[in-house]
């Protein structure tokens, strides 16, 4: 399965190692963790409780991934996204990608990130010294992924 | 028609609930409809809801517009914007 979501955490190494098998073919093998901060808007993050969508969450991840193996010539993909509470320093997404070159490998990884970011539905929760919040969703995040978009034909 | 209703995220704690099966008249036929007629109890309802307010809609687990229309035994989730990765 390309995609997984999980409470437990994951070993990269293990995971990249397992996506690569016996393939002679993979030249280029990028990833991504993304990692829980101490600190998020100048407010200090004792722990975070991630809540998901079950169902919509691996649908709408296994579309991006389709996308991106549509979009660039990469041979294999992995997404973990962890659930549940976690605390700074713990992982909790791992985008992988392996393909022929570089290339193609970095331009999918970070386009997956970016999608992923903007249209799976998960939703982060911070405990702060102040109370629990919501953390808000970024305009910077919908420009990264603006960036994907196809070009809109010019109207004449 | 008979549907079947999710809230996620901030909005599920405004709203003090997960989800519910709600028996709709049949001329609620479309997203903005059915989110007018759960705005229409009002209080926390209105609050959380209110038009201008950053919300998502997803009617099957497919994110829907405004005009998306609804069927009888839909799924249709109203949520925050996302906030992974």
């Amino acid at each position: 399965m390309p995609v997984r979501i999980q409470t437990q955490d994951f070993d990269a190494g293990a995971e990249i190692a397992a996506l690569r098998g016996s393939n002679s073919k993979i030249g280029a093998v990028a990833s991504f963790i993304g990692v829980c901060r101490d600190a998020n808007g100048g407010g200090a993050v004792a722990k975070m409780t991630l809540e998901h969508y079950p169902g919509m969450t691996e649908k709408a991840l296994e579309k991006i991934v389709a996308e991106a193996k549509s979009r660039w010539n990469v041979m294999d993909v992995l997404v973990i996204h962890r659930i549940g509470e976690l605390k700074p320093t713990d992982q909790i997404v791992l985008v992988v990608v392996a393909g022929a070159h570089r290339g193609e490998a970095f331009a999918a990884c970070e386009f997956i990130m970016d999608y992923l970011k903007t249209r799976a539905p998960f939703w982060k929760k911070e405990q702060t010294p102040s109370g629990a919040r919501w953390v808000e969703a970024r305009v910077s995040d919908d420009e990264a992924a603006q960036r994907w978009e196809p070009p809109k034909s010019s109207a004449a | 028609m008979k549907i079947k209703l999710l809230y996620f995220a901030g909005l599920r704690e405004e709203v003090g609930t997960r989800g519910e099966d709600l028996e709709v008249s049949p001329e609620v036929t479309t997203v903005a409809g059915l989110r007018a007629l759960l705005m229409n109890r009002g209080g926390a309802w209105q609050t959380a809801l209110a038009q201008g307010k950053a919300l998502r809609v997803a009617v099957n687990q497919e994110i829907a517009q405004a005009a998306t229309p609804v069927k009888p035994g839909d799924e249709v989730a109203f949520f925050p914007p996302v906030t992974g990765g």
